[in-house]
């Protein structure tokens, strides 16, 4: 499945707009914090998601980290049952179990959010594996961070899925950091290709702040993968505008380069995208102006929604424990 | 709880754990088997054997050295929709999925609000003997079974262990089966076809009034040896196989004690912060005012399992010792005690410690 441009934009941008509004609403001045869970921004990041989401079908599983808003949202999670779920309400999309970093609707194909960093990674290729005994044509796409690059469970989880030439993506999105550390004080020089290069998985590589580049890339590869050539990875380079988890701007902690963050906001994927679909003549500023407002008047309604909406009562805490069995 | 069983067919555990999955295996197409080996000439110790041949080899999937990936993979597979039933040849390899296993298997089906289930038996083998020592006997029930969405189960009988892990493949959520290899030569009567026993709690074994003694695993088989020789002195005591240790089901445990009033726990792991712990705090809890003395507590000791038969002497609780937990507990006269105790030295012989006592090879 491939997108036109708009939509790819449309979508970078109600990600963008929610974000914005958490980290406006997260812990306001003066105003009470009703979003009491960590919260891990995507800020910055909307290309990748949206460039690949747009690739899969709704068949398709999406498999996500901590951070899991923007997959959430690409994926075509909506946006209430999100909400509902950082405001630890009833409407929540698992009831207030799991908080910002377990989003997730099997309804959409958003499988599971995981937040230790490469634990869903073999949840995903076990998918895949049940699709290809099933004779499915359905794959199985899985976000992490570079960071999960340096996990054992990345490594057994891509070498049993070469091995058994799974219909699995696995979509590296480098933000260059994890948390604080830089990745070359974690990795030598272009390791990632070669921890991919090492499990013989072919790799598309994109700049994961052009949307359509990194969108191209995924359909080129889903399309790999629907051959039934195995397994693939994506390489995307991206960059985290926010701090790891809060809704800040942490430039001054000092641990970016000088300059660093300044270069990646002048590369702003939904920036860019909106400026090259004027550039083109495919919408006007106008248009598109228009279509913010738009967006962030759902949006706004979408907060109070979650807000009005009622906490999960303490009895519903043993719920759901054990499959087939009263609390 | 008791069997009625017809036929006088004997195999043993080994054996029947492996007709307990081929069959619940044969009887759904979704079950499929993980393992490192899964069909190599041991196929883990002969109880993944043949079952490819009657499935279906592509049902037999080979593992890579990746115990935390396996676990995750099986995990993932029972999400979307698979029976798997992953097999580790001793816990310690375990626990290299311990993260799969409290973070995902445990956690899904909650952490979903519903929305997922994972239907998954992870079998983990504890050795015993022979020198296997530190990193290669060590059983760690109690360590699975203090974590919510998790089932732990501990057959040790033959009829147990098939229809146990039959309801083990059947099961909605994830079941850890911990087997102890010197089980696996155990023998007893066993039903042929899909046999399929609820995963529902204590099975008693011997009836008595003197005291209630509950044992895990092959423990099970040291207390029923002690008891049966009290027996032969006229003492007589409740045994129970605890067989679950989660769900922990101890309501016959409780109104057994309320008639004895007396309690000994005999545990395959740990003592500090074994089963025996759990069982001893619930009994004080709710049987408070029938207990005629404190409950007694029988486990491994505060040590890793040394590997020479020299260090491992004292290592395992015994039928021996069980006796005279027992005499403790019961303030025995002296006569009775040491009439046991010479019974069960006696049959003992001059047995290495390191090996299986033929007494417990059945059929029981």
């Amino acid at each position: 499945m491939t997108q036109t441009s708009l939509p790819l934009f449309e979508h970078m941008l109600y990600i963008r707009l929610v974000e914005e509004e958490i980290a406006a609403r997260y812990g306001a001045p003066g105003q009470p914090q009703e979003m009491r869970c960590p919260v891990h921004l995507s800020i910055g990041q909307e290309a990748t998601a949206v460039g690949v989401c747009a690739a899969l079908t709704d068949q398709d599983h999406a498999y996500s980290t901590h951070r899991c808003h923007a997959h959430y949202l690409a994926k075509g999670g909506l946006l209430d049952p999100m909400l509902g779920e950082i405001y630890g309400k009833q409407t929540g999309c698992v009831g207030g179990r799991g908080g910002s970093m377990h989003l997730m609707d099997t309804r959409v194909g958003m499988h599971a959010s995981i937040p230790i960093v490469s634990s869903v990674i073999p949840l995903a290729v076990g998918a895949a594996l049940a699709m290809k005994m099933d004779g499915l044509d359905s794959l199985s796409a899985v976000f992490f961070g570079d960071g999960a690059m340096e996990e054992g469970a990345w490594h057994e989880a891509a070498n049993f899925a070469r091995l058994r030439a799974l219909p699995v993506l696995f979509v590296c999105e480098n933000n260059l950091y994890s948390v604080y550390t830089p990745l070359h004080l974690r990795q030598p020089d272009g390791a990632l290709a070669r921890f991919a290069q090492a499990h013989a998985l072919p790799i598309w590589q994109a700049d994961g702040m052009d949307v359509e580049a990194t969108h191209t890339a995924a359909t080129a590869a889903v399309a790999s993968i629907r051959a039934g050539k195995g397994p693939a990875v994506m390489l995307l380079d991206t960059y985290r505008f926010r701090e790891h988890c809060g809704p800040n701007d942490d430039d001054p902690l000092g641990y970016r380069e000088p300059g660093e963050l300044a270069a990646w906001h002048r590369r702003d994927p939904v920036t860019a995208q909106r400026a090259r679909l004027i550039e083109r003549g495919d919408a006007t500023a106008a248009a598109l102006d228009a279509l913010q407002q738009r967006l962030a008047a759902e949006i706004s309604a979408g907060f109070e929604r979650a807000r009005a909406a009622p906490l999960p009562g303490p009895s519903a805490a043993a719920d759901h424990v054990y499959a087939d069995e009263p609390a | 709880m008791n069997r009625v069983l017809t036929n006088e067919r004997v195999i043993s555990t080994g054996e029947a754990i492996r007709e307990g999955l081929e069959e619940a295996a044969a009887d759904d197409p979704d079950v499929i088997f993980l393992a490192e080996g899964v069909e190599d000439p041991n196929a883990v110790y002969g109880t993944l054997k043949g079952i490819g041949q009657r499935i279906g080899s592509h049902r037999m999937i080979e593992m890579p050295l990746s115990e935390n990936a396996l676990c995750g993979v099986a995990i993932g597979a029972a999400m979307a929709g698979k029976r798997p039933v992953i097999s580790f040849h001793r816990v310690e390899f375990a626990l290299l999925a311990m993260e799969q296993m409290v973070n995902n298997a445990a956690k899904a089906h909650y952490v979903s609000n519903g929305q997922h289930r994972v239907p998954l038996v992870m079998r983990l083998v504890v050795g015993r003997g022979w020198g296997q020592g530190p990193a290669h006997s060590q059983s760690f029930e109690t360590m699975f079974a203090s974590v919510p969405g998790l089932k732990v189960v501990m057959p040790v009988f033959a009829a147990d262990a098939k229809g146990m892990m039959a309801a083990a493949v059947r099961d909605n959520n994830p079941v850890i089966s911990i087997e102890s290899r010197w089980a696996h030569y155990l023998h007893g009567h066993v039903p042929e076809g899909l046999y399929v026993e609820a995963l529902d709690g204590p099975r008693r074994l011997r009836e008595g009034q003197a005291a209630t003694v509950v044992a895990t695993s092959y423990m099970t088989l040291e207390a029923m040896r002690a008891a049966d020789t009290l027996q032969q002195q006229g003492v007589s005591v409740d045994l129970f196989d605890l067989r679950l240790l989660r769900p922990l089901r101890l309501e016959a445990i409780r109104e057994s004690v309320r008639r004895t009033g007396r309690l000994l726990t005999v545990d395959t792991g740990f003592r500090l912060y074994g089963a025996g712990a759990e069982i001893a705090a619930d009994i004080t809890e709710h049987c408070f005012a029938a207990l005629k003395a404190a409950p007694r507590r029988l486990g491994l000791p505060d040590h890793p399992t040394p590997s020479s038969r020299g260090l491992v002497v004292n290592y395992y609780p015994d039928a021996l010792r069980i006796v005279e937990a027992l005499a403790g507990l019961l303030d025995l006269p002296a006569e009775v005690e040491t009439n046991a105790r010479q019974a069960l030295i006696a049959a003992r012989g001059d047995l290495p410690v390191d090996v299986p006592d033929q007494y417990f090879r059945g059929p029981f």
